[in-house]
């Protein structure tokens, strides 16, 4: 095992059971699945931002939601540092959910609104046990407090959620997220909520937090160029696959996937002089509860082949760590 | 002569607490076969302005002062019976929301046909379903999927059908109200095209309503960005993209990523838009502001025209 690797995922799979009501599940023949992710492999490395982008209904979140062990794999293995998580008991997750953390992307949501900013924030550390006294709760939330920009820390402990704006709340979950010192933290689309003007200053501070506490990071957006702002490397999935991953400069400047290049062109430029917008590809993402044959992606791609409904292209290596899974780049 | 004249417009919400001054004094021009960006944050009152133009605001809402000129008829002083009529034939609106816009209990087709039959009485049913289906593959739509119902549609159709509605009755002016968001990126871009080409095809003013700067400077020719009710800047998009004088707009410009550039760190703005029942003095933009100076507390800067349709409401610009 690679000391350098954080998490390390091996033919990850997670299908969804399709619900179908009592006179289906007499007259039907079979039970269908949502292939929400369907073997993928990758490495997030020591200190790494990895991004994972897709559309919706690529199976990003349900990836990072696997990576947690906040649902179980239908089948694959994670393994974090080293150790094979996949079927560990939920008593030995425990102490397993101290070094990984996740950031919701609704911080109108995902935070307790019965809670004070105090209680959300020491919830963590009671449940872990990993303060002595209620003195050093307080150091500890005073001193995250300060870490996340919400300052004076006072002025916060005794409030509210709803008392508190969009970008405000955000920081309280970032807090929340470090608050154990985690090794590895997930943030699940964490600015989509949030105005323009104040998503720079979240992002920033993640990343900032990220290299203050050496975490190793996964960032699961639809947003490239906000991904290309953030990460190291990225994987870009499509229907339950990574189609192509690799440094994210290599990605954006260098696509090989034809998946990739529509995304990539796809986005709108904030700069009038730039050319504009091509779009190459027609129609949506198809369902997962039936996906396309051989690659996924040749229903829409451009430059489809005879062999792409047949066959599944493998995701391979072409060279520096960049790989794609598309049956032209062999 | 602008196809639409909006002069020092005022829209304010009559709520229990006070009045929530929504659009506080806003004036622009749109021209035939125009499109003009309008940017600003959520509750920077840019969707207050599009119910305004169509007079369509929600109870407590209200227009207390200003002109909306359209073809140098002012809107405001008509009639609900005279408006009914501009709406839909001149001026038009694409609904934020494609997922709930459309009912989902009546066929899309029924839906257009609806939207073509209240404006337009005299037409027949059926002549209205012809040109329903006629709409639906202006759009990009299957002519024979107008008797689906909205769940049968995906994302992206459903924002096309919306599209069609908008020009059901020909209008001259449309305005979308954030057309992009919640469609992901292909399709968004599938549907900003789309529009674009309907804009020059049927040469329509358009008002593009949007959070998301890049979608302004991919569709439209002209820009403003809104603040807290109001316009503080405005001009063609190059200038606001490239010479940007207020500070708003310029921490809006470096807070926006562009995939095609060089990777940075974005810049953000300090603090959170105010609230519009008691709005900061002066310049409302001053608590945020790195540049602020002592008038900008005391003083509301007006709009002040730098070169031709480049205005900025800013002191820095006098100082």
């Amino acid at each position: 095992m690679d000391e350098n690797v954080a998490v390390k995922v091996t033919d990850l799979k997670k299908w969804f059971p399709v619900r179908m009501g009592f006179l289906g599940s007499l007259f039907s023949r079979k039970q269908s699945f949502v292939h929400a992710v369907d073997g993928i492999n990758f490495e997030i490395k020591m200190g790494e931002v990895f991004g994972l982008a897709g559309e919706s209904g690529s199976g990003k979140t349900t990836t990072g939601r696997l990576l947690l062990k906040l649902i179980k794999p239908t089948s694959g293995n994670i393994h974090f540092k080293g150790e094979d998580i996949t079927t560990l008991p939920e008593k030995k997750l425990k102490p397993l959910r101290r070094r990984m953390q996740i950031i919701f992307q609704d911080p109108y949501e995902s935070l307790n609104p019965r809670m004070t900013i105090g209680d959300i924030l020491s919830e963590p550390l009671r449940v872990q046990g990993v303060v002595k006294s209620e003195a050093e709760v307080e150091a500890k939330i005073r001193e995250i407090l300060e870490t996340v920009d919400l300052v004076p820390p006072e002025e916060f402990i005794l409030r509210y959620p709803h008392e508190l704006s969009g970008g405000q709340r955000q920081r309280v979950a970032i807090a929340r997220g470090f608050i154990l010192n985690p090794e590895f933290i997930i943030a699940d689309e964490p600015v989509s909520m949030l105005d323009v003007s104040i998503r720079a200053g979240i992002l920033n501070l993640m990343l900032d937090l990220a290299e203050k506490f050496n975490v190793s990071f996964l960032y699961i957006t639809h947003d490239l160029a906000l991904a290309r702002h953030m990460c190291d490397r990225l994987a870009i999935m499509y229907l339950g696959k990574i189609v192509e991953m690799g440094q994210v400069e290599k990605i954006v400047y260098e696509p090989l996937h034809p998946y990739t290049k529509a995304l990539i062109d796809a986005v709108p430029v904030p700069d009038p002089t730039a050319e504009r917008i091509k779009v190459v590809i027609k129609g949506e993402i198809p369902s997962p509860v039936n996906p396309p044959s051989g690659c996924r992606f040749h229903t829409r791609c451009p430059v489809a082949i005879e062999i792409c409904p047949k066959e599944e292209p493998a995701l391979i290596d072409v060279g520096k760590g960049h790989w794609v899974a598309c049956h032209l780049h062999k | 002569m602008p196809l639409l004249d909006v002069q020092d417009l005022k829209t304010h919400y009559f709520t229990l607490r006070g009045s929530v001054k929504a659009v506080d004094g806003v004036s622009f021009q749109v021209d035939k076969g125009e499109a003009l960006g309008l940017a600003g944050e959520s509750g920077c009152g840019k969707t207050t302005v599009a119910l305004s133009l169509l007079k369509i605001l929600p109870s407590g809402g209200k227009i207390v002062d200003g002109k909306i000129l359209f073809r140098e008829e002012d809107l405001v002083k008509l009639k609900e019976n005279q408006m009914r009529k501009m709406r839909w034939k001149k001026i038009s609106i694409v609904f934020q929301g494609a997922m709930n816009a459309l009912n989902p209990l009546f066929k899309v087709g029924d839906q257009i046909v609806e939207a073509i039959r209240t404006h337009e009485p005299r037409v027949k049913k059926k002549e209205a379903w012809k040109r329903a289906e006629k709409l639906l593959e202006t759009v990009g739509i299957e002519p024979s999927r107008a008797t689906n119902y909205p769940h049968e549609f995906s994302g992206g159709m459903r924002q096309r059908g919306l599209i069609a509605m908008a020009l059901a009755c020909n209008p001259e002016l449309i305005i979308a109200d954030e057309p992009g968001t919640a469609l992901d990126v292909i399709v968004q871009a599938q549907v900003l095209k789309l529009m674009s080409e309907l804009k020059s095809r049927l040469n329509l003013a358009m008002i593009m309503i949007t959070h998301d700067l890049s979608i302004i400077s991919e569709t439209c020719e002209k820009a403003a960005i809104m603040y807290a009710g109001k316009i503080v800047e405005q001009g063609d998009i190059v200038t606001i993209f490239k010479e940007p004088i207020h500070p708003y707009t310029q921490g809006l410009i470096g807070a926006f990523p562009n995939i095609k550039a060089a990777k940075r760190r974005m810049t953000s703005i300090s603090g959170s838009p105010p609230d519009l029942l008691e709005p900061p003095t002066g310049c409302r933009f001053h608590l945020r502001c790195s540049h602020v100076m002592d008038i900008c507390k005391k003083e509301e800067p007006k709009p002040i025209r730098i070169s031709e349709n480049h205005y900025v409401a800013c002191h820095l610009v006098t100082a």
